[in-house]
C-alpha cells in the first residue's frame, strides 16, 4: 500500500522540459503494427521522472507506462510473472533473490542490458541518501544490500534482514541504465518520455529497442505514442472522453459512470470491487483534547462495534455508489484474492443490536436521545473532506441511521490540509471519515497502518508501545508475516490480524468501491481489472482502430 | 412605484410566505430520506424528485429558502448596524477618529474574505449543531461585510456634518450623542436602507458560494448554498432541469430585491 490518505498533489512547477528525441526510427520499419496515439489524462503534474523517486499517482503512472521491470505482477491474475528477468528464486531465509535475466535486451537509447544495470539500480535505490521511497519497502532492517553479479546474465542480491514478499516488491522497481548517458531516461519499457510541457501534456513515445513481441511475432507496443494530458477537473476529463479528445478514464465516480452507461454502455466496464475502502475510526489518541468522557466511548470497542452494527452499508453502497459499491468486510478487499480472509463477513445491519450492545454498556435511551452511565448525551462529529460527494453523502446517511440509535451526529466538512492537520498534528476531531487507496496487494505493504508505533496508525498514532493488548498482537502478528518467506504462514498470520480488526472495529469499513472506468471503443485489447493501472495493464498490447 | 417594483414586492411575499409554510406543504421534513427513491425525478410524491439520498427536493427548497431569506436580512441588518457605528460615527466625529475608523475600514476591505470565512470556520469547534452552523454563517457573513457600507455612510455623515442644519443645532447648545442621534442619523436614513437592502442578495449569494465550498449550513439542513451543489456536476445538468429551481429561485429572488433596492436608491438620491 502506497501512503494511504488521499493526498493533496502538490503541484511540481518544475521547468525542466524533458526532451528525449528517438534516434533510431528506422529500426521500426516493418517489425512492429504502430498505430496511433492513445490519449487520456493524467489527474496532477508528475513530479519527478526518475522511477526511484516516485511517489505521485502521476509518476507512477508514468514509470508503470516508461520502465522495464524484472518481474510484472499480471493485473489481471495477480500472479507475479518474469519480465526481465526469466526466471528468480528467493531463499529460505527471505534474505536472498537469484535472477536470471533475458539476454539481447537493450535500453531505450540503445545501451545493452545486463546485470550490472540491475546492480546498480539496486544499489541506487538502497542508497540512505537518495530517499527513494520504493526503496523503503525492502529496507527491513539494518545493515547494506550486497549485490553479486555472477554473470551478464545472472544476479544474486542480499538484504540484511528477511523482506516480506521480496519478490513481488520487485514489479515496482523499474531497471536504469548503469552505462547511458541517458541515465533515468533510458528505460526498459514499452514506452519513454518524448516531450513534457509542465501543466499541460507528457507524450510518450513507443520504445523502439522494446523486447517484447505479440503472439503473432510482432513487435511490441502496438501504439506509436501516448499522450497524457494533465487535467485535475474530473468534470472536464469527462466531457472530452464524452467528445472523443481522450480514449480512456482509468477510474470513474459511479455517478458519471451511469451517466455514460445510459448513452454509451459499451464504453463502460464495472470490474467488480477493487482494493480500495472508505472507512471511519474514531480518535483514540489519549493527549487529545477531547473530554475524557468521549474518549471512553471511543477506547471501547462495544461502542465501536455497536456504532458498526447502526450503519447500513448496503444502503451506502447502492443510494451513494449507484450499486457500484460492496459493504466492506475488514482491512482486505474480497478483490485481493489471496490475502482475503475468506471466513469474515461483512457486519450486518441492525440498529436493535446496536442499541442492545450499548445498554449493556450502561448507555441509556431517553426520550430518543442515547446518554451515557453519566448521563452525558451521546454526540460527535464526523469530519470529511470538502468537496467530495460521496463521502459528504455517507456521512450525511450514517448521521440518519445514527440517529435511530439515539445518536445525534454532527457532520463536518473541512478542507484537506485543515482536516490532516487534525487528523495528524493536533488530534482535535472525533471521528473521520476518509479513504483508504489500495495499490498493492502484499499486506507488508499495510505495516505503515498496522503497527502501533506507525504514523499512520490513524486512530492512536505512534505509540511507544502498544497501548492494547490487541495492537499487541497485531504487532507481533505484522511483525511475524514480514519476516517470513513461506506465503501460507504469513496468510495465516494476516488472516488473524484481519479478525482482529474487525473484533476490535479501530477502523469502521464501510465500503468497498468497484473499479469503474470507461474506454473509447477505438481501443482495442483493453481489459479492465481492478488492481491500477486499471485500464492500461496491458498498454503495450493496445491498439487503436 | 412601478408595475415591476409591484412585481417584485408580490414575488418576495409570495416565496417568503410559502418558505414560511413549509411545514404543512411538506410534512416529511428535509432530513428524511426515502433511500429507496434517491435521485427520482419529479412524481406525485415528490413534486422536484429526490436528491442523491433520497430526501424530497421540493421540501428542502422550501425550508432552504426559508433559511436563507430568514437569516440573509438579519446579517444584513447586522452589517448595516455596524456600518452605521462605525462609518457615521467616524464622519460625524471627523479628525484623527475618522482616519483611524477609515484605515481599519480598509485593512478589512483588502482582507481575502473568502480565505478568512473559510480559516474562521476551520478554528470554529466541530461539534455544532446545524442550526448552530447556520447561525454563525450568517453571523460571520454579517461581521465581515459591512465594510463598504462603513465607507458611504462615512462620506455622508462627513457632508452631514458641515451642513447647515447640524451647525444651527450646535449653536443652539445640542451636543455630542444627542446631535448624532437627533440630526445626523435620521438624514442617515436613506443612506442605511439602501446599504441595508443591497446587503441582502450579496449575502445569499456569499452563502451559496459558501455552501459550495463545503463551509456553511450544516448537513442535513439544507440552504440554497448546498442545493445548488447539485449542479457541479455539468455533465447531468441538461437532463435534470428541475434540478435548475433552486438556481431559478435565487435569480428571481435577488432580481425582485434589485427592484426592490433601486427605488430605495431612488428614494436616498
Amino acid at each position: 500500500m502506497r501512503h494511504l490518505w488521499e493526498r493533496f498533489e502538490v503541484m511540481s512547477k518544475c521547468g525542466k522540459a524533458v526532451l528525449v528525441f528517438t534516434t533510431c526510427l528506422g529500426i521500426l520499419a516493418g517489425s512492429a503494427l504502430a498505430q496511433g496515439e492513445l490519449r487520456f489524462c493524467l489527474r496532477s503534474e508528475p513530479k519527478t521522472f526518475d522511477p526511484l523517486k516516485v511517489e505521485d499517482d502521476a509518476s507512477v503512472a508514468i514509470r508503470y507506462l516508461t520502465g522495464g521491470v524484472l518481474l510484472r505482477l499480471n493485473r489481471q491474475t495477480q500472479a507475479l510473472e518474469p519480465e526481465l528477468a526469466q526466471s528468480w528464486k528467493v531463499s529460505k531465509d527471505g534474505k536472498q533473490i537469484t535472477f536470471k535475466l533475458r539476454s539481447g535486451l537493450s535500453f531505450s537509447d540503445g545501451t545493452p542490458f545486463s546485470a550490472e544495470d540491475v546492480a546498480y539500480t539496486i544499489q541506487q535505490l538502497m542508497d540512505p541518501s537518495l530517499h527513494s521511497p520504493t526503496g523503503d519497502a525492502f529496507r527491513s532492517g539494518p545493515g547494506n544490500t550486497q549485490t553479486k553479479v555472477i554473470s551478464p546474465t545472472q544476479i544474486s542480491i542480499t538484504f540484511p534482514a528477511p523482506v516480506a514478499g521480496l519478490d513481488r516488491q520487485f514489479d515496482q522497481v523499474a531497471i536504469l541504465s548503469a552505462h547511458s548517458p541517458k541515465k533515468e531516461m533510458a528505460v526498459l519499457g514499452p514506452f519513454m518520455v518524448d516531450d513534457y510541457k509542465p501543466g499541460a501534456t507528457v507524450l510518450l513515445n513507443r520504445n523502439p529497442y522494446y523486447w517484447k513481441t505479440d503472439a503473432q511475432g510482432r513487435k511490441l507496443p502496438h501504439l506509436d505514442a501516448i499522450k497524457l494530458d494533465i487535467q485535475a477537473n474530473r468534470d472536464v476529463e469527462m466531457l472530452r472522453f464524452k467528445r472523443g479528445e481522450i480514449d480512456l478514464i482509468n477510474t470513474l465516480d459511479s455517478e458519471y459512470f451511469d451517466k455514460l452507461a445510459t448513452t454509451s454502455p459499451q464504453v463502460v466496464h464495472d470490474a467488480g470491487p477493487s482494493l480500495d475502502s472508505e472507512q471511519m475510526w474514531f480518535n483514540e489518541v489519549a493527549k487529545s483534547p477531547l473530554p475524557p468522557y468521549k474518549k471512553n466511548w471511543f477506547r471501547s470497542a462495544a461502542f465501536r462495534r455497536a456504532i458498526s452494527e447502526a450503519i447500513n452499508r448496503e444502503d451506502l453502497a447502492r443510494v451513494v455508489f449507484h450499486g457500484h459499491a460492496q459493504p466492506a468486510v475488514g482491512p482486505v478487499s474480497p478483490a485481493n484474492k489471496f490475502w482475503f480472509n475468506a471466513k469474515l463477513r461483512p457486519e450486518a445491519y441492525s440498529a436493535d443490536a446496536a442499541l442492545k450492545t450499548l445498554q449493556s454498556e450502561g448507555f441509556r435511551l431517553e426520550n430518543g436521545a442515547l446518554k451515557d452511565k453519566e448521563g452525558n448525551l451521546v454526540v460527535f462529529s464526523i469530519l470529511t473532506n470538502s468537496g467530495n460527494k460521496s463521502r459528504e453523502r455517507m456521512a450525511t446517511m450514517i448521521q440518519e441511521d445514527l440517529q435511530k440509535i439515539g445518536i445525534r451526529v454532527n457532520v463536518v466538512t473541512l478542507d484537506f490540509p485543515s482536516l490532516i492537520e487534525r487528523m495528524t498534528q493536533t488530534f482535535d476531531y472525533e471521528a473521520i471519515l476518509l479513504g483508504l487507496t489500495n495499490v498493492g496487494l502484499d499486506p507488508s505493504e499495510q505495516m505503515n497502518v498496522w503497527l502501533s508505533s506507525s504514523e499512520n496508525h490513524q486512530w492512536n498514532p505512534q505509540e511507544k508501545t502498544p497501548e492494547t493488548a490487541w495492537e499487541a498482537e497485531i504487532d507481533r502478528l505484522m511483525l511475524t508475516q514480514a519476516s517470513s518467506a513461506d506465503a501460507k504462514k504469513r496468510k495465516e498470520s494476516f488472516d488473524r490480524v484481519q479478525e482482529i480488526a474487525v473484533e476490535q472495529a479501530p477502523f469502521i469499513y464501510l465500503v468497498n468501491k468497484n473499479a469503474l472506468s470507461a474506454v473509447s471503443a477505438r481501443v482495442q485489447g483493453a481489459i479492465p481489472v481492478i488492481v491500477a493501472p486499471q485500464t492500461y495493464w496491458n498498454a503495450d498490447q493496445l491498439s487503436l482502430k | 412605484m412601478t408595475i415591476w417594483r409591484r412585481v417584485a414586492c408580490s414575488v418576495l411575499l409570495l416565496v417568503i410566505g410559502v418558505s414560511l409554510a413549509a411545514n404543512w406543504l411538506a410534512p416529511g421534513g428535509y432530513a428524511r430520506q426515502y433511500r429507496e427513491e434517491a435521485d427520482a425525478a419529479p412524481s406525485r410524491a415528490h413534486w422536484l424528485g429526490t436528491d442523491e439520498i433520497g430526501r424530497d427536493r421540493f421540501a428542502r427548497v422550501l425550508y432552504g429558502t426559508r433559511i436563507s431569506l430568514l437569516l440573509a436580512p438579519a446579517a444584513a441588518l447586522l452589517s448595516t448596524l455596524m456600518a452605521a457605528l462605525v462609518g457615521g460615527l467616524a464622519g460625524f466625529l471627523g479628525g484623527s477618529w475618522a482616519r483611524a475608523a477609515m484605515a481599519m475600514t480598509d485593512l478589512f476591505l483588502s482582507l481575502p474574505w473568502l480565505f478568512l470565512l473559510i480559516t474562521v470556520r476551520a478554528l470554529m469547534p466541530l461539534n455544532v449543531s446545524p442550526i448552530v452552523s447556520v447561525l454563525v454563517t450568517f453571523l460571520m457573513l454579517g461581521l465581515l461585510g459591512w465594510t463598504s457600507a462603513a465607507r458611504v455612510l462615512c462620506a455622508t455623515a462627513s457632508s452631514l456634518r458641515d451642513s447647515d442644519f447640524v451647525r444651527q443645532a450646535r449653536a443652539s447648545g445640542i451636543r455630542g450623542p444627542r446631535l448624532f442621534w437627533m440630526h445626523v442619523l435620521p438624514n442617515l436614513k436613506p443612506v442605511l436602507y439602501a446599504q441595508f437592502w443591497i446587503s441582502i442578495p450579496v449575502f445569499i449569494l456569499s452563502e451559496a458560494n459558501l455552501g459550495i465550498l463545503g463551509l456553511g449550513v450544516a448537513e442535513p439542513m439544507p440552504s440554497w448554498g448546498s442545493l445548488l451543489k447539485e449542479l457541479e456536476g455539468l455533465v447531468s445538468v441538461g437532463e435534470e432541469p428541475w434540478k435548475f429551481v433552486p438556481l431559478l429561485l435565487l435569480v428571481i429572488v435577488v432580481t425582485s430585491f434589485q427592484l426592490v433596492l433601486s427605488r430605495q436608491e431612488e428614494a436616498a438620491a
